[in-house]
């Protein structure tokens, strides 16, 4: 029997701020999906949860996000439709029916694409993503380390463009292929990735992350109505630790290979008075040094969160003067797995590093 | 250059006049309801004192939170026509979509959403929907829609499509009032669009007040070109400020480090603005006050403006005092200072008794204060100390010590010793910062554009050449010009080495020879 779990709109008001810290940099901000989803309620939408253990084997699940620059989004507002249709387009392409819909990457804007997808659907959201956060890439996925098939992909735009990738031989080459697609679209797509099934969203499916970021942001939330400290109200319901806190001194952003690179540098306040913290990103963070000594890298989640408000600051939007608290929290294990950290470990963003968690003891 | 400076704010109305760089003359009058019998007032008692008398002035730069006050109080606004051009992108978050229900109850006349906008490379998004839009306009003119704001995506890059619009809107619908987008500025559909639809519903309130303010210049005999300063520092003339009211919604604050930087000659500082209430924290760059580089609420509407960045915290000369705990504010005499005040017979303990019993200032009844004895004083400055270095240390971006600048007319909190401040500067005339910050306003020029394929040397030297000629069209002398700030951004995922590069240019006023 399944059970389906309403989401609320405040639960929704709650995701668009925990997937915004799970983005850990990236991943866009949440706020224009917000608002769709704001306009889909008060039109007498609603959208449903589903828990990935309700799955049956032979289910389809439909994976969506949003590719493209984040700076785009802010001129071509998303519609709220275009996701929808890029699972509507899959469908038509492959004959398959999708049971539910879930998210490509839990971090940023693309936690609530699969929301809208579900509204104008009328099918459940699965409680579950393939990233745990947000990654810039299609081979930085759990399904890409579990080597399950990349293909096809839809790919659609609001001005009704339509295109299918029908076959790849690996997830890189989809990176490259679906990315070209994108950047003709005008730098913004709608997409619907390879169907999976029940099977492989519960044996590779990072599960239950939907639910983990609404908890995050409802723990932020209520702690900024009751005047707490949202950074100890978040690890009260999320295992991680502070890093650091401080002040941002620097920021060096360089684009590279269609990522956006570069380096934050703090000064410490409190506790980290007289030391120094450089964080590097490539559209996430990535790296966080202390007086030069590796403390934190991926996939290990490094949130950089607005001191005072405990709301998460993007690699994009951070500036000069900020107060931060840097936290650290877990790792998906699938990420941990040798085969994982060929993924997303230092070295597959260009670091003479071996990946060391900073929660090992 | 002789010029008249007139700061409105909540309590006071000041105006000074500069000569060849120096105060010759500052007076203070109360702020009042209509705003204008203020202005009136505070020119009366400046040439009063006999400094106006027979001499030309070149100009009146005039200071207003008027605006921001309609919009933040939801008074004397017009009902607005939103025209966006972009479908078929953003069809479910039409305009008025994030705004305050009460406020857009007052503002939507109506909402038309039409084809056509650019690429973020200047290709076209979608041609532009001509028939659609002659329909809008025919409609708006129906329903009696005076106030129009167009916005079209990526406008900022290429502002062809709006300028279209606003054409066919003005021929269908004569005498509408027009906004475009693209004349605020900044990527952001949704926060500049916004920006456009308070604008357009403060077209009204604008023009009436502007009118209003010449009438005053006039009423006081003085023959000068009027400007009103904007949120960034610079002044706009009354035509040009009359069609764009939302660039001077923070220019008190601003004003204030304007004037701090000019009277003591320095353009690299810190800032504290002291009040009876509140002091205000901010950093001088060139001159300028950092800005806030990130959206901006007002009365509840997301946008992005040019705003100064600053720290707000309840230290000013009316705060209250507690002795036991030791404490400070937030809660203020305000103007009632010199009835509730213990130094001028009320029963407030407040910072300024401290510093009439202190001996720092001589105001009042020294002898009312006299049980306050030299180590409770101490207490209280120290705790004042406190409140300013913490402020300071959070809004400081550098390492090294810096000269701070107190001005307001609660400077005599600012200790002369302060962490992480080279040296605490104190100007003649502090406490009319703001007025001389209107008086001695320049004009800008912005370029926020993306570029393509062009090494980052020659993609700055193009938005520069951009800038530069927007401030001489907005009345800028050229031969004065400078950058005073430049900014890129390259953009991930955008091919072709994309930059975004922000580049603003200031210049003097052109003289109207």
């Amino acid at each position: 029997m399944t059970t389906l779990r309403d989401l609320t709109l405040d639960d929704i008001e709650s995701l668009a701020v925990g997937a915004w810290i799970l983005g850990t940099g990236g991943g866009g901000s949440s706020y224009l999906g917000l608002l769709n989803m704001r306009a889909l309620y008060a039109e007498g939408h609603h959208v449903q949860l589903m828990d990935p253990a309700d799955l049956l084997d032979e289910d389809w699940v439909a994976a969506v996000s949003n590719m493209g620059a984040p700076l785009v989004g802010q001129e071509r507002l998303t519609d709220s439709r275009t996701i929808a249709r890029a699972v509507g387009l899959m469908e038509d392409h492959t004959g398959i029916r999708f049971r539910g819909i879930m998210a490509l990457e839990i971090g940023g804007g693309n936690g609530i694409q699969p929301l809208m997808a579900a509204a104008h659907l009328k099918r459940p959201v699965v409680d579950a993503d393939m990233m745990g956060r947000a990654y810039p890439e299609a081979q930085m996925t759990s399904v890409a380390v579990g080597n399950l098939q990349p293909y096809p992909l839809s790919t659609v735009d609001c001005r009704g463009l339509e295109s299918v990738v029908q076959k790849v031989p690996t997830w890189k080459w989809m990176e490259r292929v679906s990315r070209k697609i994108c950047t003709e679209y005008g730098s913004i797509a709608s997409t619907c990735k390879a169907p999976r099934t029940g099977a492989e969203v519960k044996q590779w499916g990072i599960l239950g992350t939907t639910t983990k970021a609404i908890t995050i942001g409802h723990a932020v939330r209520e702690a900024q109505r009751r005047h707490d400290d949202p950074i100890a109200a978040i690890l009260a319901v999320e295992p991680g630790k502070i890093l650091y806190r401080g002040k941002v001194v620097d920021v060096e952003r360089r684009a590279t290979e269609g990522f956006l690179r570069g380096r934050t540098r703090f000064d410490g306040m409190d506790d980290w008075r007289g030391s120094t913290l450089e964080l590097d990103f490539q559209n996430e963070w990535i790296v966080a040094r202390q007086d030069g000594e590796a403390i934190a890298m991926s996939p290990d989640l490094i949130c950089v969160l607005d001191s005072v408000s405990g709301e998460a600051v993007g690699t994009e939007t951070i500036r000069y003067g900020q107060r931060v608290t840097v936290i650290a929290l877990h790792a998906p294990p699938v990420f941990l797995s040798p085969k994982g950290l060929t993924h997303v470990g230092p070295r597959a963003f260009a670091y003479d590093l071996d990946f060391k968690s900073v929660f090992a003891s | 250059m002789r010029r008249i400076g007139i700061d409105v704010g909540g309590t006071n109305t000041d105006a000074v006049l500069i000569e060849d760089g120096r105060v010759t003359g500052a007076v203070k009058a109360p702020t009042t309801e209509d705003v204008t019998s203020g202005i009136l007032d505070a020119l009366a008692r400046l040439t009063a004192t006999g400094v106006v008398s027979g001499k030309r002035i070149d100009g009146v730069m005039i200071g207003t939170t008027h605006f921001i006050n309609a919009v933040v109080q939801r008074r004397h606004l017009s009902r607005v026509a939103a025209l966006r051009i972009g479908l078929p992108s953003g069809a479910s978050l039409p305009p008025f979509c994030d705004w305050p229900s009460d406020l857009a109850a007052l503002v939507r006349g109506g909402v038309w959403m039409v084809e056509g906008g650019h690429e973020y490379d200047g290709r076209l998004f979608m041609p532009l929907d001509v028939a659609a839009i002659t329909e809008a306009a025919r409609a708006m003119k129906a329903q009696g829609l005076k106030a129009v704001a167009i916005s079209s995506v990526f406008s900022p890059l290429d502002p062809t499509h709006e300028h279209q619009a606003a054409a066919i809107v003005a021929a269908e619908n004569p005498g509408a009032i027009i906004t475009c987008s693209s004349e605020l500025g900044r990527i952001g559909l949704l926060e500049r669009e916004n920006a456009g639809l308070l604008n357009a519903a403060l077209a009204d309130l604008a023009r009436e007040t502007i009118d209003a303010f010449e009438r005053a210049i006039r009423d006081s005999r003085i023959s000068a070109p009027l400007f009103i300063t904007q949120n960034d520092g610079t002044v706009a003339e009354a035509s040009q400020a009359m069609k764009l009211p939302v660039y001077s919604f923070a220019s008190g604050a601003t004003n204030s480090m304007r004037g701090a930087a000019y009277l003591s000659g320095l353009d690299d500082a810190m800032v504290a603005d002291v009040g009876g209430t509140t002091t205000d924290i901010g950093q001088l760059r060139q001159g300028f006050p950092r800005e806030a580089n990130s959206v901006v609420q007002v009365g509840g509407v997301r946008t992005l403006f040019r705003m100064p960045d600053l720290l707000s915290f309840g230290l000013g000369g009316g705060s209250h005092v507690r002795l036991d705990p030791l404490g400070i504010g937030p809660v203020s005499t305000g103007y009632r200072l010199m009835r509730d005040g213990i130094a001028f017979g009320g029963s407030q303990l407040t910072t300024t008794d401290i510093a009439v019993a202190a001996g720092v200032l001589s105001l009042g009844d020294k002898a009312r204060v006299a049980h306050l004895d030299e180590a409770t004083c101490t207490r209280v400055f120290g705790e004042a100390r406190r409140m300013v270095e913490e402020a300071i240390d959070r809004m400081k971006t550098e390492a090294g010590d810096v000269p701070l600048i107190a001005v307001g007319g609660g400077a005599f909190l600012i200790p002369d010793q302060v962490e992480g401040i080279s040296k605490v500067v104190r100007v003649a005339n502090g406490d009319c910062a703001n007025a001389v910050g209107a008086a001695i306003a320049q004009v800008s020029g912005e370029c926020d554009q993306i570029f393509r394929d062009l090494t980052r040397n020659a993609a700055i030297e193009s938005a520069q050449t951009i800038a530069a000629d927007r401030a001489v069209s907005a009345g800028a002398d050229r031969k004065t010009l400078k950058t005073i700030e430049t900014e890129d951004m390259p953009i991930a995922y955008l091919p072709g080495n994309s930059l975004r590069v922000r580049v603003r240019v200031v210049g003097d006023v052109a003289s109207v020879a």
